[in-house]
């Protein structure tokens, strides 16, 4: 019972981490109508600069804040020089371009860095178990991903729902053409919606750091999983984005805690082992196939309303 | 027949000889390492020419190619294993088994446009990359080594290094041809104006989605052979031939050589691998200039290879 509880608040803090990296991309999908595979490089990026910055400050707040600020301006950079010439493109010629990036960046880093992996140390305070309820106790840093997480969910919602600027987000993502032709300046808005999605991915990553290792290719899985959530979500939805995150997370998460022992009646122990992963990995595929054969537009599907 | 000479056609057999002739140039030079890129690059080129016919002329942007040179590859190194050593079974298992996963992700694809297409069928090759990591007696993530090549009952000795070479070379202007009649058929031009107009030819009364299956599994089938091949080429299959990023160096062969070409890919496919061969040899960091040289290409050079010697040819 406690395990399923923490299994519970894994699965939870996965889904909001998730949910950070896909709320960018579904931003900048939903509004340029731009695929951008090199999203899971900033998510690289994002933990990189966190490890080298916390590193030098010695801060893990300061390093932390730097993080997102560099992550934030190579976004705004990257949008400016190459990715702008993209908007009007096919989608396959954006896929392209972005694949390139990624090759780009993964190369990039090894160079930069080394091929081997860094680590992000956490501070003393945040590695102090936490009691939740009585008798479950749970690390404190994924805790402060949870409320972290939240509190930018709630944010982001706040100002895409509540401010001038949300709303010519939300009006790009139903009709690019309309909200140029009413006199918004469209380019400036792309730069900002990708700086913000920029930001967000990085955060995502930084703060995945410290529990996994920070290395090459860490962001190529994850940013496949964000593209799953936001075609089940349904493309420019934020709310989508959401709900798809933490079912995806839960899935994930529940699935490689509970498929071995639920495999283990059926095959022999060490093939589930194996199977397992394997097995909970592809029930996200599954619900995806799912999703797109019975609203081939994702869920909540942006544009229609 | 009088072929009017231009560059377009003087690069395609020119092309054509050199892959010809490469194993007796091979031999006299004493440079091995030259068949065994081409031998790949040959493999790849076929991949390459069976992704154009979907993508190309079929319009369908699929990002899951690579799933069928795993399925391929797989269906021969496991009935390698199991002690079915016969290529007479072998291959026909590798065509029929990619075929079957092409009708069925196909059937269920084919439902949706645009992203949402490439998209899922992203997912469907994830799907299968994460079956293969999961087939624990196989090998699992490690990869399955193929100890035994194909036995045709010596019709050809698939061990020998040059008649390998020409039977994947013969595979290959196989599949130009199969393309090339398929593209001039009447199903051809109706999978070609689907692409173009699929609401008008609904209206005239075409099953559209039929045709598109159809070509889907065509394409399918085609690339499993490709697998096949790619398998008993490194006498090795993992889940690793199937990654994503796999998929997505198919398409950029398409796209390099020159997408809805007949000969494009197979220029794409020979461009893009000697640029990695050639770039890995001068720095270890090759992607570095791999990566913005995509861009570029992608920025300015629309139309690929075959589109610029079209060009060329119009002056």
């Amino acid at each position: 019972m406690l395990l399923v509880v923490e299994q519970l608040l894994n699965g939870l803090q996965f889904g909001l981490l998730l949910f950070l990296l896909a709320a960018g991309l579904t931003l900048v999908f939903g509004i340029m109508d731009f695929v951008n595979l090199a999203h899971g490089s900033l998510y690289m990026m994002g933990a990189y600069f966190a490890a080298t910055f916390v590193a030098w400050t010695g801060s893990f707040v300061l390093g932390v804040v730097l993080a997102l600020g560099a992550t934030l301006l190579l976004g705004v950079v990257l949008e400016f020089v190459a990715l702008r010439h993209l908007y009007g493109r096919d989608h396959l010629d954006q896929v392209l371009a972005t694949f390139g990036l990624i090759l780009f960046f993964n190369d990039l880093v090894r160079l930069i860095w080394g091929p081997a992996g860094l680590s992000l140390p956490l501070p003393g305070w945040l590695t102090v178990p936490i009691q939740i309820v009585p008798g479950v106790f749970y690390p404190s840093y994924r805790l402060a991903i949870i409320v972290v997480s939240l509190v930018v969910a709630a944010l982001l919602y706040l100002v895409v729902m509540r401010t001038r600027i949300g709303m010519l987000i939300r009006a790009g993502a139903s009709n690019r053409e309309m909200i140029g032709a009413l006199g918004i300046n469209i380019k400036l808005l792309f730069t900002l919606v990708f700086g913000l999605g920029a930001a967000l991915a990085g955060l995502a990553g930084l703060m995945q750091a410290p529990i996994l290792t920070v290395q090459i290719g860490m962001g190529e899985n994850i940013l496949i999983l964000a593209f799953v959530i936001i075609v089940i979500g349904g493309i420019g939805s934020i709310r989508g984005a959401f709900l798809a995150a933490i079912f995806v997370g839960m899935i994930d998460t529940l699935g490689r805690a509970y498929a071995p022992d639920l495999l283990r009646h059926i095959l022999s122990p060490t093939a589930a082992s194996t199977a397992a992963p394997a097995l909970s990995s592809m029930l996200i595929y599954l619900l995806m196939a799912i999703v797109l054969v019975v609203r081939p537009e994702g869920l909540f599907p942006a544009g229609k309303r | 027949m009088t072929a009017s000479l231009n560059t377009r056609t003087a690069v395609t057999a020119l092309v054509v000889a050199g892959l010809v002739l490469l194993p007796v140039y091979s031999s006299i030079s004493g440079n091995v390492f030259v068949l065994t890129l081409f031998t790949r690059i040959v493999i790849f080129a076929l991949a390459a020419v069976s992704l154009n016919l979907i993508m190309g002329y079929g319009g369908m942007m699929s990002f899951g190619h690579a799933a069928y040179l795993g399925i391929g590859g797989y269906a021969v190194g496991i009935l390698a294993f199991e002690g079915i050593g016969s290529g007479f079974i072998q291959w026909p298992v590798a065509l029929a088994a990619s075929a079957l996963f092409a009708l069925v992700i196909g059937a269920l694809s084919l439902r949706t446009r645009g992203v949402y297409f490439i998209m899922i069928t992203l997912a469907f090759a994830q799907m299968a990359y994460y079956v293969a990591s999961g087939l624990a007696r196989y090998g699992g993530d490690d990869g399955l080594t193929i100890y035994k090549r194909s036995d045709f009952a010596g019709l050809v000795n698939l061990s020998n290094r040059v008649q390998f070479y020409y039977v994947c070379l013969g595979c290959l202007f196989g599949g130009i041809y199969l393309v090339w009649r398929i593209v001039n058929s009447r199903f051809g031009l109706v999978v070609q104006g689907v692409r173009s107009n699929e609401q008008r030819m609904q209206a005239i009364g075409f099953h559209a989605n039929r045709y598109r299956l159809v070509c889907f599994v065509i394409a399918g089938t085609l690339c499993g052979l490709a697998g096949a091949l790619l398998a008993t080429n490194t006498d090795f299959v993992s889940p690793s031939i199937m990654y994503w990023t796999r998929s997505g160096d198919l398409m950029v062969m398409v796209i390099l050589g020159g997408m809805g070409s007949l000969f494009g890919p197979v220029i794409g496919a020979i461009v893009f691998l000697v640029l990695e061969e050639s770039l890995s040899q001068i720095t270890e960091f090759w992607a570095l200039i791999m990566g913005p040289l995509l861009l570029l290409i992608v920025l300015f050079g629309r139309g690929g290879i075959d589109g610029w010697l079209e060009r060329l040819r119009r002056g």
